[in-house]
């Protein structure tokens, strides 16, 4: 909401500055978003009159002037082609600050004459764009007068109005509120009655008393809307960023800004028969001032004349109907809509106006009168004319006010701050309420224009408002002294898997919650795509089903900027369904080109499948989940590569994918380099039970060294690593304590369809030290198991 | 007989010249080795005569001592000299750098929500939760946003068709939450007061420019209890701006302001500096806005399933991303989102800066590889 300081005080008497205005603006709840004012660079102008014009004697174009500011006279030289004997203009004196070039002004030697000073154009000053001519101003002005003040430059205001101050979107309002916090007096509102010299020849009926509660129409015949609308009025508009159309709809939009007050006005030579206001029929169509043709419904209230609905009531006007320069004979509308209507209008039409954004809030239900009585006196005095009587259907003293009861100790009990009865009721009185005591409580019934007061807790509102937060005093929450963990488990191996793998090097990010449709129906493993109704943009369409997508995305655009080596995480939300908690938490990840640059050590290597299956394992143990000999089956999703991903589980439950990237993936999303990713479901890693404690299990410490041996095997290409050393683990439970691969051969003099393992096994004594017979003993235990599980001999 | 002192002269100056280890095993093994020279002697002592034998003996004694002992002494400057060689070999250049390694980070918006958990935990609040696809009661109507309140409009809300084999309702559908307060509700459907709760989460409204992204992170508060009023709000934003802030002092202002689910509603501003080129808290004439803020309304209490005539309370929202902004001097919100590595490396966080009120918020910087 906008406004010059000017307007502003047509409705308040004040002496505060712009300065003060605007403190007590924030301070009270009207936020002032910003001030500009252009005379803020005009201080050092001031008024003057050439007394004289002379020819330069070597420039045909120059002028020598003699510049008289009231005090002193100065000769300058001017090659602007208004000048005149008696023009009065804006004069900068030397070492005058000019906005156009940012520099002081200088005394001038211009072909041999000295200047001193200059007599500005608009855009020298800073108040417009043309270079054409000095300022001329009335030959009434007086010399030596600030340029702001004989300029009429008027700093314009705007505040940031919330939804519940509706009464704020009129400048009126908020002098009002201005006035009750003490910064001045609210003027008086001059309404002049104009004399009804005809009764209104259209009828009006309102068919839906409830959608509108009060409707009144004047006609008013013979205006001229040719006539220029008056300057104050257009600075004013134009100030706040409204073009000047014509006099007739200026005044509507007027009255908008100054009393929160929307009208309209038909072209009564269109309309056909008289005027119904009714709901509209389903199907019905209309073509609104925008151009565009809306199809309206039993929901949209309309004001109708024999050929249909030609306004869309409160919200937008008919292109059909409305005035125009010729207009000669017009309706004045001055109505009262109800605001659910015009809400739920607005959004299904989705259609925005002034109109709208004001009735849908609150409009003063005792204004239609006044407010018409009003504008035709505007009208009548701009465009002249005649009125007829005002019809009025529904009367204003209908409107029952709203009425609420502060205890006055709610004051203390609720905000802190203990306030008498006496100060609430002064208080409320000046907001325009009409207080009085009933049983110890402050009644207070809502003036008209105030439609946001219901409860108690609204009137502890105004009260603080006026007194100002900031004598509210500040106390500490009491709280215990030792407080406890504030994470819950989730929480906390959320934090631990965060930190875990920003120490094994990745980078942490966060990507959106959305994903694109192109890229994620990769990603989807089955379920149904949940699109956004209204994305965004086209990218950001869908609830992403995995982090992945964003991730490769991620990828692709750091390789593009030159960065080719990446380990990037994010912890967040992946969409299971469209309902809400459908969702679970995912800590994923991608690798992808070398784990360093090239370097002295030859310390380098790419990303493959394994650092991604440690990166998932690093998660779960981070999670407290089950790390140590881990279930891999190898059914990842269609977006892993087939033959090198893999699925870490707990029985059914699936804990973490991890894999390369399915190369088709990569292509569609024109990413060039091998990519591997994992993905830990943090919600399926089962939550350690409550009454476990934190006491470790005993640690037995053994006084034999353990013997490591190794031992290799042929087995088929198809027995897996995994099965090798759970046979071999499994062959004595008890003494072997680590089963490690260290190397893995295919080809050499083996058969095509084997391969050689080999391991090394740690062999703990517990009783006493082996002897080399016991030794012998578990190897071939291992031998005989790894053979019967796998198939496998001795190599 | 020889003069056992010539001999022992003779020796001690072929040990003396050894220059290498070998060389002087040599001299060792000629003189005290089985068929040593001094050995030998010691072998014919037995032929001598007693009286001569026992000073003859004694003599030899002293002179195998001193010959060991010169050995012993040249072995050890051989030695010394042979180390000394061996390590001159094994210079390498130590300016050369280490071997790569990686040091990870971590988000500064997962920093900030380690950070205000560790205030707030101060403060005896839990985390609660709530799900990003909300329906519309959660995130509007019991907030006190009925269907036509007008911030409903204000909110550039994000739809989800809630039943995708029916035509797209706006009244049924699910929504993106536009704000974490529906988890007020969730959190007061589990339990009844005293509730002390933060939520932080992500957020979502339809906004894409140079102060918007369509998602960001919001931290909701939420504290009900009987006696709770609009001091202990101040109280409690206060003690946390300047924990977070890591300020003894931080100048504050409150300003009415209106939300549908609080009354009085209040926006909190803080006290700064605004210059081209830097943005300093706690310091200057200006303010900046953080939060929203004010006295749960009545009518979100009884949507919550909480009695208004028995409980009060405060809530309060701020913008998580706009905070890590302000105190580690952020410039574009936009780029949180971008996954930029160079981005990502230079405002990230290294994995062991945990936040704690005892330990220090943030290291900021320290640490960083």
């Amino acid at each position: 909401m906008k406004f010059t300081l000017s307007w502003l005080k047509e409705h308040l008497e004040t002496t505060a500055n712009i300065d003060e205005i605007s403190e007590t603006l924030t301070r009270i709840g009207l936020e002032v978003e910003e001030i500009t004012d252009p005379s803020a660079g005009l201080k050092e102008f001031i008024t003057a009159r050439i007394d004289s014009v002379e020819n330069h004697p070597d420039a045909d174009k120059l002028h020598i002037l003699r510049v008289n500011d009231g005090k002193d006279i100065y000769q300058v030289v001017c090659g602007a082609p208004n000048v005149r004997e008696g023009l009065i203009g804006i004069f900068a004196r030397e070492g005058t600050l000019i906005p156009l070039y940012n520099e002081r002004l200088k005394r001038a030697t211009i072909r041999g004459v000295e200047s001193c000073g200059m007599m500005c154009a608009v855009d020298e000053i800073g108040i417009g764009t043309s270079h054409d001519a000095i300022i001329e101003l009335p030959s009434d002005t007086p010399l030596g007068l600030s340029a702001a003040e004989a300029l009429e430059i008027d700093p314009v205001i705007e505040v940031s109005i919330t939804p519940n101050r509706a009464e704020c979107l009129g400048v009126r309002g908020i002098a009002r509120d201005l006035a009750a916090a003490g910064l001045g007096t609210l003027k008086p509102l001059n309404i002049v009655k104009t004399p009804a010299k005809f009764a209104n020849p259209i009828k009006i009926t309102v068919q839906c008393p409830n959608e509108c509660p009060t409707y009144t129409g004047r006609y008013i015949k013979g205006v001229n809307n040719h006539v220029e609308t008056p300057k104050w009025m257009k600075d004013r508009l134009n100030a706040i960023g409204i073009h000047s159309i014509s006099p007739l709809v200026d005044i509507t939009n007027y009255l908008n800004y100054d009393l929160a007050r929307p009208l309209h006005v038909f072209d009564a030579d269109k309309l056909k028969g008289d005027l119904t206001i009714r709901m509209a029929k389903n199907g019905e169509k209309f073509v609104a001032l925008n151009e565009k043709e809306y199809e309206l419904a039993d929901f949209a209230l309309g004001i109708c004349d024999e050929e249909g609905v030609q306004c869309l009531g409160g919200i937008m006007g008919g292109l059909e109907k409305g005035c125009s320069a010729d207009t000669v004979n017009v309706l004045l509308e001055c109505a009262l809509f109800k605001s659910e209507c015009i809400a739920k209008t607005g959004r299904k039409l989705q259609i925005d106006s002034d109109s709208r954004y004001r009735y849908e809030r609150w409009v003063d239900p005792k204004s239609n009168i006044s407010g018409s009585d009003y504008a035709t006196a505007l009208i009548i005095s701009i465009c002249g004319g005649e009125a007829s009587e005002l019809t009025v259907v529904g009367s204003e003293e209908n409107y029952q006010p709203q009425v609420a009861y502060l205890r006055p100790e709610r004051m203390e009990t609720l905000v802190g701050l203990p306030v008498s009865a006496e100060k609430s009721m002064e208080i409320l009185q000046k907001l325009g309420f009409a207080v009085s005591l009933e049983n110890g409580k402050i009644k207070a019934v809502s003036p008209s224009w105030r439609g946001d007061i219901e409860y108690e807790q609204d009137l502890v509102e105004e009260v603080v408002r006026m007194i100002g937060l900031d004598e509210i005093p500040a106390v500490s929450l009491p709280h215990d002294k030792l407080p406890k963990p504030i994470l819950t488990p989730a929480q906390h191996n959320a934090m631990m898997a965060r930190h875990e793998l920003a120490s094994r090097g990745m980078y942490e990010t966060v990507t959106w919650s959305f994903a694109d449709s192109d890229i994620a129906q990769y990603f989807r493993n089955g379920h149904e795509a949940i699109l956004l109704q209204n994305p965004i943009v086209k990218e950001l369409n869908e609830m992403r089903p995995s982090i992945l997508p964003n991730l490769l995305t991620a990828v692709k655009n750091n390789i593009a900027r030159g960065y080719a080596n990446l380990a990037l995480f994010e912890i967040g939300p992946e969409f299971d369904g469209r309902n809400p908690t459908e969702q679970h938490m995912s800590a994923s990840g991608i690798r992808c080109g070398q784990t360093a640059k090239k370097d002295w050590s030859h310390a380098a290597r790419d990303y493959d499948i394994f650092d991604a299956k440690a990166d998932a394992l690093a998660v779960i143990a981070a999670a407290k989940g089950p790390y140590e000999n881990p279930q891999i089956t190898t059914d990842a999703p269609g977006y892993y590569h087939p033959g090198r991903s893999g699925v870490i589980r707990l029985g059914k439950n699936v804990l973490a994918y991890f894999g390369e990237i399915h190369p088709a993936v990569l292509k569609a999303l024109d990413i060039k380099t091998r990519v591997v990713a994992f993905e830990v479901n943090l919600n399926n890693i089962p939550l350690p039970r409550q009454s476990a404690g934190k006491a470790r299990k005993k640690l037995e410490l053994l006084p034999f060294q353990p013997v490591d041996k190794d031992l290799a095997f042929v087995v088929d290409k198809t027995v897996t690593a995994a099965a090798i050393t759970a046979a071999a683990k499994n062959a004595d439970r008890n003494h072997i304590t680590d089963v490690r691969i260290f190397d893995i051969f295919e080809g050499g003099n083996l058969p095509e369809d084997k391969k050689s393992v080999a391991i090394s096994l740690t062999f703990q004594p517990i009783e006493q030290t082996f002897t080399d017979k016991d030794i012998e003993n578990l190897m071939n235990k291992v031998i005989v198991e790894v053979g019967k599980k796998t198939g496998g001999t001795l190599r | 007989m020889e003069n056992l002192e010539d001999l022992k002269n003779e020796i001690i100056a072929k040990i003396n010249t050894c220059t290498e280890l070998k060389q002087l095993d040599d001299v060792r093994v000629a003189v005290l080795g089985k068929k040593g020279k001094i050995t030998e002697m010691m072998k014919g002592l037995g032929a001598l005569p007693q009286e001569e034998k026992i000073a003859f003996g004694k003599g030899l004694n002293i002179l195998k001592n001193d010959i060991e002992a010169a050995l012993e002494k040249q072995k050890k400057i051989l030695e010394e000299k042979a180390l000394n060689e061996k390590l001159k070999n094994e210079t390498i250049d130590v300016t050369l750098p280490v071997r790569p390694e990686t040091q990870g980070r971590i988000h500064p918006v997962s920093k900030i929500y380690e950070e205000v958990a560790a205030i707030f935990g101060q403060m005896g609040f839990d985390i609660a939760e709530g799900p990003d696809i909300e329906d519309q009661f959660h995130n509007f109507n019991a907030l006190n946003m009925p269907v036509n309140h007008p911030a409903r409009q204000m909110q550039d809300t994000f739809y989800l068709n809630n039943d995708p084999t029916k035509q797209f309702d706006m009244e049924t559908a699910y929504v993106i939450r536009t704000h974490t307060s529906g988890v007020q509700i969730r959190t007061m459907e589990k339990q009844q007061p005293p509730i002390r709760i933060i939520a932080p989460g992500r957020t979502y409204r339809s906004d894409y420019d140079a102060t918007h992204t369509p998602m960001f992170h919001q931290l909701e508060g939420l504290v009900i209890d009987k006696n709770i009023t609009l001091a202990h709000l101040k109280g409690c934003l206060y003690d946390f701006m300047k924990a977070f802030f890591e300020l003894d002092e931080l100048p504050v202002r409150y300003r009415p302001s209106y939300f549908p689910f609080t009354e009085p509603s209040a926006e909190m501003d803080i006290g700064c500096l605004k210059t081209k080129t830097e943005l300093k808290i706690g310091a200057g004439t200006d303010w900046m806005e953080v939060l929203g803020c004010g006295m749960v309304h009545p009518n979100v209490l009884r949507a919550g399933g909480i009695d208004p005539d028995e409980y009060q309370g405060f809530a309060f929202g701020l913008g998580i991303d706009r905070l890590a902004m302000l105190k580690y001097g952020i410039p574009d919100l936009r780029t949180f989102f971008e996954s930029d590595v160079r981005w990502l490396k230079h405002y990230g966080f290294t994995p062991l800066d945990f936040s704690s009120m005892t330990g220090g918020l943030s290291n900021n910087g320290g640490l960083a590889r």
